[in-house]
């Protein structure tokens, strides 16, 4: 079944096309890594899906409803503020910079959504959020504050924090890019485990290895299109886009 | 001179300045907060109207902010206000300015808050008011205690401004005494008094800020 599809999305600013006509679908289960060179439109195609950019044309579908159609006119048009409230519960982001609330405990940041926005009982929501704190080998953090824990644990929390709202599919945004190199293995760990989970993911990243690793589906992107994908093994081992080959060749070095 | 009269006199002044300040806060800092959404509108109208509320009142001096609250209904309307009008004016007065101190305070805290914030809480499904009560507005009070400190150590030394339509606050005490008895101890002990009831102030925003420090 498609969970998520995107048809014809197209986004500019100021003039400058970011993303020029992008169509794909992610299946239920699917692990979808969208890889490529900076600016070449992944963190915004990610930033219109979560509904963080208004795009400017172009269908945004999750599990078949519509968030986004287009006019005959070719001008997006959004659906009404209660089914986009629906629709935006069907997903959860990862940010880069995690963007926990600093003036809440660990706990509260997992937990203070469920309650606020889902009216989930307390009981079940510190529950369901010291389960997901012993998931990400935090149990010990939960009365902490974000700024006394490493960036690997903040990011743990991130992932936490959206997981608690039971979303259907998870984007990340570049999760470890702001993390130190012996703090992004922690992360991938816990991407891996929530693949192995057969949860749906699509993961913007820089990670090759990881991208190879734990996707099913490669997405390459670059100057606002995709330039190839496919499996992991027939992108990373045999592209046959220029663009990617030239991309590729960089890591292999 | 009778030390005794004149520091329980100053005493009753003491207690018009600190309701005065206490009374101006009470409903400055609520007022402000509006003034500085109204500040950063959508609608053009609302923005250029608190522009300019906010140019005017830091524009001119309080001294004669007072005097157009306490004579206008009188010399504008020819409305004869009530005898305990004297003190209300005062409050509405200080109120007035210092709100539009605070929203610029606000103001400059909200626009200081990283946009990462507001997004994470949108993807979570927080509602623009859930959003700005629970997330935005904590954070920025903590930003904002330092200027919000000194504005509030300003007020203290401002409400002396309140002898010019005569309310009986510390100041205006004193300076009776002063020319009755041709002395500067009336000054001097008025002058303790303000330092004293600074340093408690000072004192008490320097806790709030110490609570805060939970979270960096």
């Amino acid at each position: 079944m498609k969970l998520f599809e995107i048809k014809n999305l197209k986004k500019s600013f100021n003039d400058v096309e970011v993303i020029r006509d992008i169509s794909l679908s992610v299946e239920q289960g699917q692990v979808v890594a969208i890889i490529g060179p900076s600016g070449s439109g992944k963190s915004t195609l990610l930033r219109c899906a979560t509904m963080l950019e208004r795009i400017d044309s172009g269908e945004i579908i999750y599990l078949g409803e519509h968030a986004v159609k287009t006019d005959e006119d070719g001008k997006a048009v959004y659906a009404s503020p209660n089914s986009l409230k629906k629709i935006q519960s069907y997903f959860g982001l990862v940010f880069q910079n995690f963007n926990l609330f600093p003036h809440y405990s660990v706990i509260k940041n997992i937990i203070d959504a469920p309650i606020t926005v889902k009216k989930m009982d307390r009981e079940e929501a510190y529950e369901i959020g010291r389960s997901l704190l012993r998931k990400m080998g935090l149990e010990d953090k939960e009365n902490a504050y974000p700024y006394q824990l490493s960036g690997g644990q903040q990011q743990r929390v991130s992932i936490a924090r959206a997981l608690a709202l039971n979303p259907k599919i998870l984007f990340f945004d570049e999760p470890t890019s702001a993390l130190d190199p012996e703090l992004t293995g922690e992360i991938l760990k816990v991407i891996r485990d929530l693949a192995k989970e057969h949860m749906t993911m699509v993961i913007v990243t820089h990670e090759m290895n990881f991208a190879r690793d734990v996707a099913d589906h490669i997405i390459f992107m670059d100057g606002g299109v995709i330039a190839e994908e496919g499996a992991p093994e027939e992108i990373m081992l045999n592209p046959k886009n220029e663009r990617t080959k030239l991309f590729l060749g960089k890591f292999r070095e | 001179m009778n030390l005794s009269v004149l520091i329980s006199e100053l005493t009753s002044g003491m207690l018009v300045s600190v309701a005065i300040f206490t009374l101006t806060l009470l409903f400055s800092l609520p007022l402000g907060l509006l003034v500085a959404f109204g500040r950063m509108s959508k609608n053009w109208l609302i923005r250029w109207f608190f522009k300019i509320y906010i140019s005017i009142l830091r524009g001119t001096p309080l001294i004669l902010q007072l005097m157009v609250v306490y004579f206008g209904p009188y010399f504008i309307f020819g409305i004869q206000m009530p005898r305990n009008y004297r003190f209300i004016a005062v409050i509405i007065g200080f109120v007035l300015n210092y709100a539009a101190y605070f929203a610029e305070i606000y103001r400059s805290g909200i626009e200081s808050m990283p946009i990462g914030q507001y997004e994470a809480a949108k993807v979570l499904g927080y509602s623009k008011s859930q959003t700005f009560f629970k997330i935005i507005l904590p954070q920025v009070i903590k930003r904002i205690l330092p200027p919000v400190t000194n504005e509030a150590i300003t007020l203290i030394k401002d409400t002396s401004l309140a002898f010019v339509i005569s309310v009986q606050e510390m100041f205006t005490i004193a300076r009776a005494f002063a020319s009755a008895q041709a002395s500067m101890i009336p000054f001097v002990v008025a002058g303790v008094f303000y330092y004293v009831f600074n340093f408690v102030v000072a004192y008490t925003m320097e806790w709030i800020e110490k609570k805060l420090n939970y979270y960096r």
